[in-house]
């Protein structure tokens, strides 16, 4: 059974580890798989503990809407979902502020994820030819990066990793609690709307390389992971990171000896991780 | 418009869903849960990809998966109320199931029902058949009808879960079966306006209905009539204007609905009570 799945692979671990290493294509992915897990398990940790999980998935969505709209007027996709993510982001943000109660919040985040993906199908329909790469766009694969994708994965995460660096300190506290950080003089508000900006970025251009399922699957689960096992915040942080690594390059691993999708294979790791954890800590209680 | 058959089938079974939506939306903003009703829209992508992968019927695996999902969803959440985090982490493994079977299906066999796991995701309002059309009425009554049914009780149990527990009300059974409702309303929203614009219509109209009044009871009321209003002007826009798909603009009429209600809310108070009037679209 698990040879008939996994062809290709011999009884001897470091030629398998060696051989995943021999094609440039597989080089590559390894090493935007890490940078893609690197900067999700961050960001992705402060969007867990600010419960922001719908916004999360709703600018991953939106990225689609603004890739569609970019091929119908000709410019580059990267463009147009770069620009619907900052849009969304800041909508977002200003209604969140807007709205009364974590429901209106929910409303509201909602309505404006129905709205983008019903844009994205106008597109698409005004188009009339991108539908075969639909399940590109949405689910992508990162069997095709190319080495200069790479080098731009590396810029923009680290400029948001310096971002969230820059303000990681406040931005805790205003997380963890508003009242208190707006009473000592924080202006949570901005610091919030800023962190949705950079997500909103984030989420863009790595779900242009990555597919919009993978970047939203390392943001929720490794982050809600870590989570469950520590309270201390940079120990959280850092065991994000490690989980999203880990689901990562097993995920990429177990996909190059078979023929089902990476997407599976990291979803379902990482969602196994997260199950666990929840049961070892309802059986200890 | 009302000669085509096609286009009196979308309205009969497009009204049925649209006020079974509007119901559970209500709830949904209420409890802060309309990411489960996102969850569940995807939910309903893989189910019908598993079914199309097993050679069984469609219809079985959509409403299977949203179902279970719902009540999975109830599970993981801390006392039946779904939060934020474990929505999104089953969600995301349901998706990656999604992924698996896609590419199962694709690489197996090619052609035509590959088109019909694509249908799933963008709805076929326009292609309704007599049998789809009294399924979506049955399911969308059922669905209206549970709803109302445990109105009273789930409307103390998302306000004041303590005080509601205090007093004997099944709060965590009310909440699970609050998400198999809406799971099952999800399913039939699907093939309306297609799995992932559902949340459209779960979201915009009860959002919409929660800006214009407090009231608990005009308020479901209301948001299944903006629901409602929303399917036919859609419907009725999608007939008339070329190439605009029905699910769009369902969505598009019923976000406008909410952007409507939203800017009217903020605006000063001229009179208490004259508010909800003309901001319906």
């Amino acid at each position: 059974m698990v040879a008939a799945v996994f062809q290709g692979l011999s009884w001897d671990p470091v030629a398998d580890v060696r051989e995943l290493f021999r094609f440039p294509f597989m080089v590559h992915a390894l090493e935007a798989g890490t940078i893609a897990a690197v900067s999700a398990g961050v960001v992705g940790w402060f969007m867990v503990l600010r419960r922001q999980t719908f916004a999360g998935h709703t600018l991953a969505s939106i990225a689609f809407p603004g890739a569609a709209g970019a091929v119908l007027v000709g410019i580059p996709t990267v463009a147009g979902s770069l620009g619907f993510c900052a849009a969304g982001a800041i909508l977002l943000a200003s209604g969140s502020g807007l709205s009364r109660g974590s429901g209106g919040e929910s409303a509201a985040t909602g309505s404006l994820q129905a709205l983008g993906l019903a844009l994205g199908f106008l597109f698409v329909g005004l188009y009339g030819g991108i539908l075969g790469d639909l399940d590109s766009l949405l689910f992508g694969t990162f069997l095709g990066v190319s080495s200069g994708q790479v080098l731009a994965l590396l810029g923009v995460a680290a400029a948001m990793l310096a971002a969230v660096a820059a303000v990681a300190r406040p931005l805790l506290f205003a997380s963890v609690d508003p009242e208190v950080a707006a009473a000592s003089g924080l202006r949570v508000r901005l610091l919030g709307a800023g962190f949705l900006v950079v997500l909103g970025l984030a989420v863009a251009q790595t779900s242009q390389i990555t597919g919009a399922l993978l970047v939203f699957a390392l943001l929720v689960l490794p982050a809600a992971t870590a989570q469950r096992l520590t309270v201390r915040p940079a120990l959280g942080v850092a065991l994000s990171v490690g989980l999203a690594l880990l689901v990562t390059w097993l995920g990429l691993a177990l996909a190059y000896y078979s023929e089902y999708p990476v997407g599976f294979y990291v979803t379902s790791l990482a969602f196994g991780l997260y199950v666990v954890t929840r049961a070892v800590e309802s059986v200890r209680r | 418009m009302f000669a085509q058959e096609f286009m009196r089938h979308a309205l009969v079974a497009g009204s049925f869903v649209g006020v079974a939506s509007g119901l559970v939306g209500w709830f949904l903003v209420l409890r802060a849960q309309v990411f489960a009703g996102d969850a569940l829209g995807h939910f309903a992508f893989t189910g019908a990809l598993a079914a199309a992968m097993i050679g069984a019927d469609l219809q079985v695996g959509l409403f299977a998966a949203t179902i279970l999902g719902g009540l999975a969803m109830g599970v993981l959440g801390d006392r039946a109320r779904a939060d934020d985090v474990a929505i999104g982490a089953i969600f995301v493994w349901i998706l990656g199931l999604g992924v698996l079977f896609l590419s199962i299906f694709t690489t197996g066999r090619s052609g035509s029902d590959g088109a019909a796991a694509v249908r799933v995701l963008f709805g076929s309002i326009f292609g309704l058949s007599a049998t789809d059309v009294r399924l979506a009425a049955a399911v969308g009554a059922a669905g209206s009808l549970l709803v109302v049914a445990i109105a009273r009780p789930l409307l103390f149990a998302s306000l004041d879960p303590a005080v509601a527990a205090a007093r004997r009300v099944p709060v965590r059974l009310l909440g699970l079966g609050f998400l198999g409702v809406t799971g099952l309303v999800a399913a039939e929203g699907s093939r309306a306006v297609g799995a992932m614009l559902l949340l459209g219509l779960l979201a915009a109209p009860a959002g919409a209905a929660h800006r214009l009044t407090n009231r608990p009871y005009l308020g479901l009321l209301l948001s299944a009539l903006i629901a409602l209003g929303s399917i036919w002007v859609g419907l009725a826009l999608a007939y008339y204007v070329p190439r605009l798909p029905p699910s769009s603009a369902v969505i598009f009429v019923a976000v406008g609905a909410y952007v409507v209600a939203s800017v009217s809310s903020l605006l000063p108070r001229r009179a208490r009570g004259a508010e909800p009037r003309g901001a319906r679209t």
